[in-house]
């Protein structure tokens, strides 16, 4: 059993959205049980992951190996270190988060909408997991569709420009990508395993390519200044739960690429190239959370702060210190657990409302006590402040920038005001204050399925901000292995 | 004389045979058949190609037999070959049923003609010699020229038939002019006595050249490629959409034949030369049939631009082969089956997007709009899957079969040393994702304006269904396709 832990984790949602398509969109009732069941299950599956992860183990654990494509020698490679198997773990707990979201304010096609949410985890959690680098390519791309579907779908009023936006802009970056894994496949003398390639001698001119054919895919997905504006766009006019997977596990996919593919097959090249990666990390930080801060919509701040946000994980990694790499890693599952939590509670607001403009609002607390409280929570989170996940990560990579070059930290750490400024004056304009619209003197305060969702994201939140050490214990290892192996060049 | 006369081994011959007698067989109970026994021929094609199908097994023993006085080869890669025309064929006949009925354009001549284009097409598959494979070429040819004007009342129809004639007939003389002048520099017309004549140096470069040039010209002509694509969007367009499809399919298969029989084996002393040429015709046709299929309403014209696009990528592969002087036997079966994959591919695509048009088609309405295909998800979540199955595969994503057809040409196209050329192809698949994706929109984003339900038959359904899967399943498993094509090539060349 144990030994196909992570075909279960790919499986077992992807299989269980079969009966959910087939019961179609009119048996209510039974799709969302059957859908919760199956995203239950995905995430049952997915524990044995961390209970029997050995911290100590340098290397991939949980290996499954199959030949898929002999004529190829592309093969069905799974296995995971402390720096992917927590996404897995996160990525099958947001589903359960976004089947209950999506329960019943998703009057259309539920079943395609559950189903498409379920594929997704499956394909997900398949790029977490691909040791084989065509296999990781086709999770990757895969993934597109159901992620376009869902926003064109079930998004708002422009969702067409945003889903093909998203679409093609995400395909431009995967093609070069397919490139770079084809160069790689052939100068391996034909084999696809990543961890060839992380042995592979490349020399500086080819290594550089690489590194940009690789820099765009991911820095799509990331994504990163100046290639973010698919993001806004996207977060804008997805479904709630659409959102929630974009900002919580799909913009770090390419973060994770960075990891898995960028920095270890290319070390040499990450090295010379990583004062343009700081630039770009740190004009991400700074200018992007000035744009967040004059945002009237409240997802395009929240997205626009995701950007901000997830420049700190780039900026983390491309300091080349285990703080660095480490505070990195705990700000993606920070911002996973965050985000998810900021796009729900603007989820809660937008099915009462309709509007998601911020000056629509003003005195939500009035009326809904128990979700400004959870909202101030997620907000002092999204903010940094100590005690909640948000800290962790960002103090951890400030100290690790710090420790690479004092000014780049400095400049890192300008985020924690505007941070603040940005989260906290949209709390406040929002929540506080006179109730002028007299929709919101109407509202009702969260149900027990809405206070349930994000009850057990608050949990996650504090949970990490006072005691993270469970994380970063898993990933310890892994990351040092990553940093020795960075050092070496390849030349 | 006749004490000259050898009796030729007619065994490996069996299938065309039978096709032949057969095709009289309909003919002459065409005579006799009411118009509500129209089935009768249908089910008589139908069992025809089956049979033949059956024979070309019975007969594939591995072994090349040659006959006829050498002018007729039967190899592992011709029977592969002539199966998988076979199957096209019978698709295509039986997505077909319906809207030739509905449009009474089910007479028994539809039946004969389509018979004769396969019989052609077999004989270009299996042509051992210049003479037997532009003999095959015409058949096929003219009986396609004949089935694109089938309904003789539709004025588009006519014209089209007109131009695809004229260009067609003048791509005919160009490769016969070609085949002239390689007979001129070889004094050969057989396919193997050429290749050994060049082999041994013998021949006279500067014409040998001067012909390839038209050779190539008329290849390319035949299957749709910049420079030579004008007739591809009126043909396709014109034509009744079930003729469409069979041009847009089956031929590919005789095509890629075509070129292994007189490129790869009886030309490749100028590998070089030819190489060349195919590479600059498959960078234009990815470049411009992405490009111009963007601006296309009509999804006919849309899929044949796509054609022209995939035809490009079909001739990265076989552009692939050698590399600088050297010809490595792995390198060059490698490229060769990259190529017959993605034809196979791409034929199994489009079938499934021509039976997506002709699903939507009835009665008095040709689903040739984009716009037809509002809604669709609504009308029909099952076929709105399937098309956005046929659609993603085009485009090249994965889990689908285009996936591993795009990634074996460009693994070919990279070992050769094309790296750019790959790295704009993939650019231009960028640029085809975007119309492969509005058709995407449309089934699912937009709401659908015709609400009427789909009349289509079971069998046509689990066709459709069947086709739909397979599009999906090879592209989870591509290995056992993969394989099987290597494993042809390596037998026959």
């Amino acid at each position: 059993m144990s030994a196909y832990l992570l075909s279960l984790a790919i499986w077992v949602p992807i299989l269980g959205a079969i009966p959910v398509l087939l019961l179609g969109s009119e048996r209510r009732f039974l799709v969302r049980w059957l859908s919760l069941a199956v995203a239950i299950a995905g995430l049952l599956v997915t524990i044995p992951l961390y209970i029997g992860f050995d911290p100590a183990v340098v290397g991939m654990q949980f290996v499954e190996q199959a030949p898929w494509v002999p004529r190829f020698n592309l093969q069905y490679l799974l296995g995971v270190d402390g720096i992917s198997m927590p996404f897995i773990l996160l990525n099958s707990f947001i589903t359960i988060m976004v089947v209950l979201a999506g329960w019943e304010v998703i009057a259309t096609k539920q079943a395609q909408y559950m189903a498409a949410f379920l594929i997704m985890s499956g394909l997900m959690n398949g790029i977490f997991s691909a040791l084989d680098g065509v296999l990781f390519y086709v999770f990757f791309e895969a993934s597109l569709i159901p992620m376009y579907l869902i926003i064109g779908v079930w998004g708002g009023p422009n969702r067409v420009y945003a889903a093909v936006k998203f679409f093609l802009y995400t395909l431009l970056g995967s093609l070069l990508m397919l490139v770079a894994l084809i160069w790689l496949f052939l100068d391996a003398g034909g084999s696809a395993n990543i961890l060839d390639w992380h042995q592979l001698k490349i020399g500086m001119a080819p290594q550089i390519l690489i590194f940009i054919a690789f820099l765009v895919s991911f820095a799509v997905k990331v994504p990163m200044w100046p290639v973010h504006t698919w993001l806004p766009d996207a977060h804008v006019e997805a479904p709630t739960g659409g959102s929630v997977v974009l900002a919580a596990i799909a913009l770090k996919l390419g973060a994770y690429g960075f990891l898995r593919f960028s920095l270890p097959i290319a070390p040499d090249a990450s090295h010379y190239l990583a004062p343009v990666m700081i630039a770009l990390s740190l004009t991400a930080i700074i200018y992007i959370g000035f744009v967040a801060l004059v945002q009237a919509d409240m997802k395009k701040l929240v997205a626009y702060s995701s950007i901000s946000h997830m420049g700190f994980v780039t900026l983390g990694f491309f300091i080349f210190n285990s703080l660095g790499i480490e505070g990195a890693l705990v700000q993606m599952i920070s911002h996973g657990f965050v985000s998810a939590a900021m796009f729900l509670c603007i989820g809660v607001m937008y099915d009462r409302m309709h509007s998601r403009q911020i000056a629509d609002y003003g005195g939500v607390v009035n009326t809904m006590p128990k979700f400004a409280a959870f909202f101030m929570l997620f907000s002092m989170a999204n903010a940094g402040l100590p005690a909640t996940s948000g800290f962790v990560g960002e103090f951890m990579v400030i100290l690790g920038a710090v420790k690479f070059n004092f000014f780049t930290g400095a400049a890192a750490a300008v985020t924690l005001i505007l941070g603040a400024a940005y989260t906290l004056w949209m709390y406040k304009r929002v929540i506080f204050g006179e109730i002028t619209n007299p929709h919101v003197a109407e509202l009702t305060d969260i149900g027990r399925r809405e206070f349930l969702i994000l009850a057990l994201l608050a949990v996650c939140v504090l949970a990490m901000g006072l005691y993270p050490y469970p994380f970063t214990e898993v990933m310890h290892t892994s990351v040092d292995n990553l940093l020795k192996h960075v050092a070496v060049s390849k030349l | 004389m006749l004490n000259n006369f050898v009796v030729p081994d007619f065994y490996p011959l069996a299938p065309e045979i039978l096709l032949l007698s057969m095709s009289f067989v309909i003919l002459l109970a065409d005579l006799v058949l009411g118009k509500t026994q129209r089935w009768v021929a249908f089910a008589l094609s139908i069992i025809t190609l089956l049979g033949c199908a059956a024979l070309t097994v019975m007969t594939a023993d591995g072994q090349t037999a040659l006959t006829m006085s050498n002018l007729f080869v039967d190899d592992l890669l011709s029977d592969f070959l002539k199966l998988m025309a076979y199957l096209s064929v019978i698709m295509v006949l039986v997505y077909g049923r319906q809207y030739l009925v509905v449009r009474g354009l089910d007479k028994g001549e539809f039946y004969l003609l389509v018979l004769f284009a396969t019989l052609g097409m077999m004989v270009m598959i299996s042509a051992a010699s210049l003479l037997t494979l532009y003999l095959g070429l015409e058949l096929m040819s003219l009986s396609l020229y004949a089935l694109v004007a089938i309904d003789r009342d539709s004025k588009r129809a006519t014209e089209a038939a007109m131009k695809y004639f004229v260009l067609g007939a003048l791509a005919s003389g160009l490769l016969l002019y070609g085949m002239s002048m390689v007979y001129g520099a070889t004094g050969n017309l057989n396919i193997a006595d050429i290749s050994q004549v060049l082999y041994q140096g013998q021949a006279d470069k500067t014409v040998l050249v001067f012909g390839l040039v038209f050779i190539v010209a008329g290849i390319a002509f035949k299957l749709g490629v910049v420079p030579f694509h004008m007739w591809i969007p009126d043909v396709y367009h014109g034509a009744p959409t079930v003729v469409t499809m069979l041009i847009g399919t089956a031929p590919k298969f005789a095509a890629f034949a075509m070129i292994l029989r007189l490129l790869v084996y009886a030309l490749f002393a100028v590998v070089a030369e030819w190489q060349q040429m195919l590479l600059i015709m498959a960078v234009l046709s990815i470049a411009l049939g992405n490009l111009a299929a963007i601006a296309q309403k009509n999804i006919k014209r849309m899929l044949a631009y796509s054609a022209i696009s995939h035809m490009g990528f079909m001739l990265l592969g076989l552009t692939s082969g050698v590399i600088g002087k050297e010809v490595d036997p792995f390198t060059a079966i490698n490229a060769y089956s990259s190529s017959l994959y993605y034809t196979l591919a791409y034929v199994l695509m489009s079938l499934g997007s021509f039976g997506m048009v002709l699903l939507l088609s009835r009665a008095g309405h040709e689903a040739e709009e984009l716009d037809d295909f509002k809604g669709l998800n609504q009308r029909s979540p099952w076929f709105a899957g399937m098309m956005l199955i046929f659609m993603l595969s085009m485009a090249g994503i994965p889990f689908f079969i285009g996936f591993f057809a795009k990634f074996a040409v460009l693994t070919a196209a990279i070992k050769a040393g094309h790296l750019y050329v790959a790295i704009g192809a993939v650019m231009f698949s960028l640029v085809g994702a975007f119309y492969y994706l509005r058709v995407v929109k449309l089934m699912y984003f937009d709401a659908a304006e015709d609400k009427t339900p789909l009349l289509a038959r079971t069998s046509f359904r689990i066709l459709l269904s069947l086709n739909g899967i397979a599009v999906a399943a090879f592209g989870l498993f591509p290995d056992a396709v993969m394989s099987l094509c290597t494993a042809v090539l390596l037998h026959s060349l």
